[in-house]
């Protein structure tokens, strides 16, 4: 395992290099490279059953790869005496259903990893939490229990979960595709603000107007390849490769 | 206590022939709540073993062990097959005959009295239905929240106890009602091995008094008082531990 005091902040913080995932004979993955330097938001879009949750959650080892090799602040993601708690506070993921714990309030829900896991004073914990509320702006329903709750405002209660580890990278696992599209906007503004500040994100999404304007770089993917990557403007305004060109065709 | 309503129950048998023996007479009042008290007893040690059973069953069911996975599926096939009247002789006669015995200082007395015979045999019982009930309320945690627990770094044993079992029970707790009301009536089996219960002491009072009808009537309502008892137990459990807006 590299030591990761080998990483340094101008390399990479996420690479994927060669990497492949099969689900029986089926390869998902077929090959896919991608560097996330720190402070970067990069935007993967394509068609569905392209790969895209799968290449996600590859980066934090919740998705086991087949071959290839995926690090995180210069550590093997997919290495069997990796310490799987120390990748776990690096990363954060949200995903689409929002998966909060129903039988715990809105404050519990963003309590209950740092309290359970890096066992962190309470006051401390309860402290942050507050200020993850009052910044996603839900300070009102912190009482509340998940399902009282808007699938908009579940999504963001879930950012604020995500964000109380206080990881260096964010995935966004098509974060808005489960919302009704008066809530979209509102989890889309939470993600905004959290890139501004300086977080490295990268999203799946479908919201292909939100990918222009928020991500540094954009992965067009098909088929389990990358098949075009490129700055937002130059991948939505001259797509160089047909099947990119024929995708944003039919969505834009 | 008995005072308040023994002339009543006294002018009662001798006007009408209607004989509630256990209201007037102190020796089977005593007898009565004597029942009564080893009657609850029982229930309350039978849905303790039975509820330990179905979490540990539940458990097991899911180790990478076939045979432990076998051992569990053969345990609920042969205590759901068969009636608890035969577990319990089975239990009682069967394998209290070769259990052994301790010497009580001239006289020789079985390690397991009938009491824990009921206890055990009914709480098997019970732990055959208990594990199902565990194990489905166990699957319907959906997969997504246990994996959102894991992304943010919650070790399995975490997981398990502060997500699956939390929910699980939840999900679990119509189930188990039904199952703990049943077992509470079918406590009275218990009977047929002689334990002290309410049902052995009521037939003991019948036959010295010959007041059959009466001690039926009685007997009934016992019963009917304390499922009714049970079922408010259980639920206001699932009114205190229902999740808001969950399920609407």
């Amino acid at each position: 395992m590299q030591p990761a005091s080998t990483w340094t902040p101008d390399q990479p913080i996420v690479a994927l290099r060669d990497v492949h995932k099969s689900f029986g004979s089926f390869e998902v993955l077929k090959g896919i490279d991608l560097e996330v330097m720190k402070g970067e938001v990069i935007c993967i879009i394509g068609p569905s059953g392209s790969g895209k949750s799968t290449l996600v959650r590859t980066i934090n080892g919740l998705t086991p790869v087949t071959s290839g090799s995926v690090t995180v602040e210069g550590q093997e993601v997919h290495d069997a005496k990796l310490d799987k708690l120390a990748l776990r506070r690096k990363v954060g993921i949200v995903f689409q259903q929002y998966n909060l714990f129903p039988h715990r309030t809105v404050l519990d829900n963003i309590m209950m990893a740092p309290l359970l896991v890096l066992r962190e004073k309470r006051d401390d914990v309860e402290e942050r939490a507050r200020a993850l509320l009052a910044k996603v702006k839900l300070i009102d329903k912190e009482d509340a229990y998940p399902a009282e709750l808007s699938g908009g405002q579940q999504q963001r209660v879930a950012i604020a979960r995500s964000l109380c580890m206080r990881p260096d990278v964010m995935l966004f696992d098509e974060v808005t595709a489960a919302l009704d599209p008066e809530t979209v906007k509102e989890v889309l503004v939470t993600i905004k603000e959290l890139a501004s500040d300086g977080m490295t994100c990268v999203l799946v999404t479908h919201e292909m107007g939100f990918a222009r304007e928020i991500s540094d770089r954009v992965y067009f993917t098909d088929h389990g390849r990358i098949v075009e990557s490129g700055p937002p403007d130059a991948i939505f305004e001259c797509p160089q490769d047909p099947r990119t060109r024929e995708f944003l065709s039919k969505v834009l | 206590m008995l005072d308040l309503f023994a002339p009543f129950f006294q002018r009662l048998y001798e006007t009408t022939g209607v004989n509630f023996t256990p209201f007037y007479d102190p020796y089977d009042w005593g007898r009565l709540l004597e029942g009564m008290w080893v009657s609850v007893k029982l229930i309350l040690a039978v849905i303790a073993v039975s509820m330990v059973i179905g979490v540990v069953g539940a458990g097991a069911q899911t180790s990478k062990l076939r045979i432990v996975r076998f051992l569990v599926a053969a345990y609920i096939e042969i205590f759901r097959n068969t009636p608890p009247i035969v577990q319990l002789l089975f239990f009682y006669f069967g394998l209290g005959a070769i259990t052994p015995r301790v010497d009580m200082g001239g006289w020789y007395e079985p390690i397991i009295g009938s009491f824990g015979w009921a206890v055990i045999a009914l709480g098997i019982f019970g732990g055959s239905y208990n594990v199902e009930i565990f194990r489905s309320g166990v699957d319907a945690v959906p997969e997504t929240t246990k994996e959102a627990a894991d992304a943010l770094g919650f070790s399995d044993f975490k997981i398990f106890a502060y997500i699956t079992l939390p929910l699980a029970f939840r999900f679990s707790l119509p189930a188990l009602t039904n199952n703990v009301i049943s077992l509470a009536k079918t406590s009275s089996l218990a009977y047929v091995i002689a334990v002290p219960e309410i049902t052995y002491t009521l037939s003991n009072i019948w036959s010295d008094s010959v007041n059959v009808p009466e001690m039926m009537v009685l007997l009934f309502l016992y019963y009917i008082v304390l499922v009714a008892v049970i079922a408010w137990l259980m639920g206001w459990l699932e009114r205190k531990l229902a999740l808001p807006g969950y399920g609407q």
